[in-house]
């Protein structure tokens, strides 16, 4: 299948967002049945199961625009380490409750400001899966936002935690922003937002949130790098083996 | 029972470019898992109708609606115990605030819960008359 240097670039934004997308799903799912409470385990097996709808259509829409045809399934369980363009941020383990909801709030605030921006744009695939996946990801970031405060308001323990959360996940934030050649070609266009363009608001958002909490802005002296160009940290193989496993014994299966 | 049609989830039937019945749909959550049976489904009612060679094509623009649901889909979802969701486009702590009557016994008593509820497109509320949770399904 023949194809354009527009698509290539399209193809590569929609991986790098649908590789986030999957492998948070991936990580939230270890959640379920271990949750503080089982409200809590629905409301995160149902925000990996959005994440996990968006990871869909993201991958699906590579494949299509790429020129090789590769189908949802053939991106998420077909591929190895070094060919997954998440950011660090996502494959990080779990760690405690206040972890998860510390990246939970970074993400999500930098996925609603990202598709809300993205629904204006001039691919329509993309345009259409931004403006319902904006839709989606508002509630993901309530539910992190609410968390975030009250753990921050609540016990000396809770707050210690959720301030140790904001401490791990910050240096991996970075990450979400950092300048590509083919996302600014695509915004130049206005096919696509370059995600740097987004680390004022996000970090005014954020910041509101924090604030409301009484936590502190992490200032972490290092930065976290390398997802995007498929080098990954040492968690990252162990959580593909498992995603992948059942797919790569029994290549044809179905049921 | 609720139709497709009242979900809104079908967008259109007609002939194709080509002159194929098609059938559009949009799904309400994105990449539900449901499509594929849905999809299943309608080619068999295109094949009892003498389409064999029908299609069903999903669209995502524009994107699914709360607010396309039918009222009589809303009346058949609050028949089934799901209180039928709010308006789609007030900001989400409003329609989260916007407390539905209880589907069980109709008490206007009733406040939210949880966000998030048995699948993606429900949220949890809890009715403070009969003291019974319920569904709604999700404004957006």
């Amino acid at each position: 299948m023949a194809t354009d240097a527009v698509s290539v670039d399209v193809a590569g934004y929609a991986l790098r967002l649908g590789d986030d997308a999957l492998v948070l799903s991936q990580r939230l799912c270890a959640w379920v049945t271990r949750a503080p409470t089982i409200e809590e385990d629905l409301a995160i097996a149902s925000i990996a199961l959005d994440l996990l709808g968006h990871a869909r259509v993201l991958l699906g829409h590579t494949g299509e625009r790429d020129g090789t045809g590769r189908t949802e399934d053939d991106l998420a369980y077909l591929r190895t380490e070094r060919q997954f363009r998440n950011a660090l941020l996502v494959e990080l383990p779990n760690g405690d409750f206040g972890t998860t909801v510390a990246r939970q709030l970074v993400f999500s605030c930098y996925a609603l400001l990202l598709y809300t921006a993205l629904a204006r744009s001039a691919e329509p695939v993309l345009a259409a899966f931004a403006a319902r996946a904006a839709k989606e990801v508002e509630y993901h970031r309530m539910h992190a936002a609410q968390w975030t405060v009250r753990l921050g308001l609540g016990t000396a323990e809770s707050h210690r935690r959720m301030q140790a959360g904001l401490d791990q996940v910050w240096p991996y934030t970075g990450e979400l922003f950092e300048a590509d050649a083919s996302a600014e070609r695509l915004d130049a266009s206005g096919a696509a937002v370059a995600p740097a363009r987004l680390r004022s608001a996000w970090e005014s958002e954020v910041g509101a949130v924090l604030a409301d909490a009484g936590l502190t802005v992490p200032q972490p002296n290092w930065q976290a790098t390398g997802g995007r160009a498929g080098l990954h940290t040492e968690a990252f193989g162990p959580l593909l083996a498992e995603l992948q496993a059942v797919r790569r014994q029994y290549p044809d299966g179905s049921w | 029972m609720v139709t497709l049609a009242d979900l809104g989830v079908l967008r259109a039937v007609r002939a194709g470019t080509d002159g194929v019945l098609e059938i559009v749909i949009t799904p309400t959550f994105l990449g539900c898992p449901a499509m594929r049976v849905i999809e299943a489904e309608l080619l068999a009612v295109l094949a009892a109708a003498g389409h064999p060679d029908g299609r069903v094509r999903q669209e995502l623009a524009p994107a699914w609606s709360s607010d396309w649901i039918s009222a009589e889909g809303r009346r058949k979802l609050a028949e089934h115990g799901i209180a039928p969701p709010g308006p789609a486009n007030e900001p989400l702590p409003v329609r989260l605030g916007l407390a539905a009557p209880c589907p069980h016994c109709g008490s206007a008593a009733t406040r939210p819960q949880s966000m998030f509820g048995a699948t993606r497109c429900q949220t949890v509320l809890v009715c403070t008359a009969c003291l019974e949770t319920f569904a709604q399904m999700k404004g957006m």
